[in-house]
């Protein structure tokens, strides 16, 4: 049996975008639904931040948005469209839930970029993002040690967060070389607000060891035990390789963008991102997008183009116009901090011949060298098939082969039988019916 | 809500704050191997996020849950592959 919600204007994703869309589009009647995979609402950025409060510009948004009749629905996952303007989507206890809408906001936000290298799939290896969200979910990390490695600014904040709540951060190594980040830094001192953060954020950090042009080229297991699960890890730093034991590694490569349900919907992309106009509709009319979904921006970027999206599709396209300088200001910032992070070559010679690169199916570098392009892959050694559909190996494999993910098909999402049989009933009713 | 609710992880009880995800608890209780992948490698959570499916246990009997977006309940029963 499926449930059933209809609404005016569904926002999918209750990160900082999807929030500040609904404040933005709040208006007289209009019946606004915010829709969210997770538990909690708050996106990456504000994980836990409905619980346990810590940034204030989250609580002021959250705030704002508890103001407007927006409804929250949690724990849902979108698998599939039956028509225009129908949704499936899968709750966490497994029942069906068939969305109606008229406009629709995609702020599905981003993930992390994992790169493979010998003894990434080792319990105890996660993400830099990923251990944070684990720990903000009730992890103790206190008296661990961790060693922080991959690139981009998460890895600053995730560093400072597991210093906060007692953890030993052994090392936090960022790939890029400290020359771009002093390129970067000059563009941090043009805005205020950056300075500020940045020197905030050196102030959490005094007394851990920073690396730059540093990364890790192997993880090792427990050889006593044959537990298997991170013992140490071996660094590179130019031409130096050292070793650190740590109990856990939280390593993330930047972020990518997460398209696919934009895709499943038959949004246009353009390099790797959701292609917006500049009210940020799609190329379907009434499907926008804002958010790191259509490039990797940041909280400041998300806000303001979720704002412009909100007010776009309550055919408020004046008010929208005001946002579009700041947004453009921010996302020159953006783009100056993705230029800066930008991915080192070597990086490409991590996996080994017998490195896995797909999870899912436990497919190996060598395996994937043979092949000439993700498609042939996908057919040929099932990379990319499995429940994660492609999101963690497909933007390796883009960075490690050049390789171009293919379109996304339904469901999005591994879906029970009883979803997948909900898809079939819900289009027989929607053509016969009305 | 109640400060803390207790849930089973393979049969024994795990004690965790309200809020808490399955995947914390798990880890908390030691249990390093969430699933056996296609091979037979232990696998554990990696991107804490419901992105990756390393995370997969069995909760109340419903197979291939991504603990990692479960909250835990009083009198939830987990099980991890071996």
């Amino acid at each position: 049996m499926s449930e059933e919600h209809a609404t005016d204007l569904l926002i999918v994703g209750a990160g900082p975008a999807g929030i500040a869309a609904a404040v933005a589009a709040h208006h007289g009647k209009q019946r606004i639904t915010i829709l969210d995979d997770n538990p909690h609402p708050g996106g990456q950025i504000w994980r836990g931040e409905t619980q346990t409060p810590a940034d204030a510009a989250a609580a002021k948004w959250f705030k704002r948005v508890r103001a407007t009749n927006a409804q929250f629905i949690n724990g849902a996952r979108i698998f599939a469209q039956t028509e225009k303007g129908a949704l499936l989507a899968e709750m966490a206890d497994g029942e069906t839930l068939s969305l109606r809408y008229q406009k629709l906001i995609l702020a599905t936000g981003a993930r992390e970029r994992f790169l493979p290298f010998p003894g990434w799939t080792l319990p105890n290896v996660f993400g830099a993002g990923g251990l944070q969200a684990l720990v903000k979910g009730g992890l103790p990390i206190a008296g661990k040690r961790v060693v922080v490695a991959g690139t981009g600014p998460l890895l600053l904040a995730v560093a400072a967060y597991l210093k906060k709540r007692g953890a030993q951060v052994l090392l936090l190594a960022e790939q890029a070389p400290f020359s771009k980040l002093v390129g970067f830094g000059l563009q941090v001192l043009l805005s205020v607000s950056k300075a500020q953060q940045a020197l905030e954020l050196n102030w959490q950090l005094r007394g851990v060891r920073q690396e730059y042009d540093c990364w890790p080229v192997a993880v090792h297991a427990e050889a006593a035990h044959g537990a298997g699960k991170l013992e140490r890890v071996t660094m590179r730093q130019g031409r130096r390789t050292f070793e650190l034991a740590c109990d856990y590694l939280a390593c993330g490569f930047h972020l990518v963008p997460n398209v696919e349900m934009a895709a499943l919907l038959g949004c246009a992309l353009r390099a790797g991102c959701v292609a917006v106009d500049e009210f940020q509709q799609s190329s379907i009319s009434g499907v926008f997008c804002a958010g790191e979904s259509t490039g990797i921006g940041g909280v400041e970027v998300a806000l303001i183009a979720g704002q412009i999206a909100g007010l776009a599709a309550s055919n408020r396209h004046n008010d929208a116009r005001r946002f579009f300088t700041a947004r453009a200001q921010a996302q020159r910032f953006a783009d100056a901090l993705n230029r800066a992070f930008a991915l080192r070559a070597e990086l490409k010679q991590l996996p080994q011949a017998d490195t896995l690169v797909c999870r899912c199916e436990d497919v190996s570098f060598a395996q994937l060298q043979q092949q000439p392009e993700w498609r042939a892959a996908k057919l040929h050694t099932r990379c990319g098939m499995g429940p994660c559909q492609g999101r963690i190996c497909g933007p390796a494999t883009e960075y490690l082969f050049g390789w171009q993910p293919t379109s996304v098909r339904p469901p999005a999402f591994p879906a029970s039988i009883g979803s997948l049989a909900q898809v079939a009933t819900s289009s027989s009713t929607s053509t016969s019916g009305e | 809500m109640a400060d803390a609710v207790t849930l089973s992880i393979n049969g024994q009880t795990q004690r965790m704050p309200a809020g808490s995800t399955v995947a914390a608890a798990v880890l908390l209780k030691g249990v390093t191997t969430f699933r056996r992948s296609v091979t037979g490698e232990a696998r554990a959570p990696l991107c804490g996020m419901g992105i990756c499916y390393e995370c997969r246990v069995t909760v109340n009997g419903q197979a291939h849950a991504r603990s990692c977006q479960i909250v835990c309940a009083d009198g939830m029963e987990v099980r991890t592959d071996e």
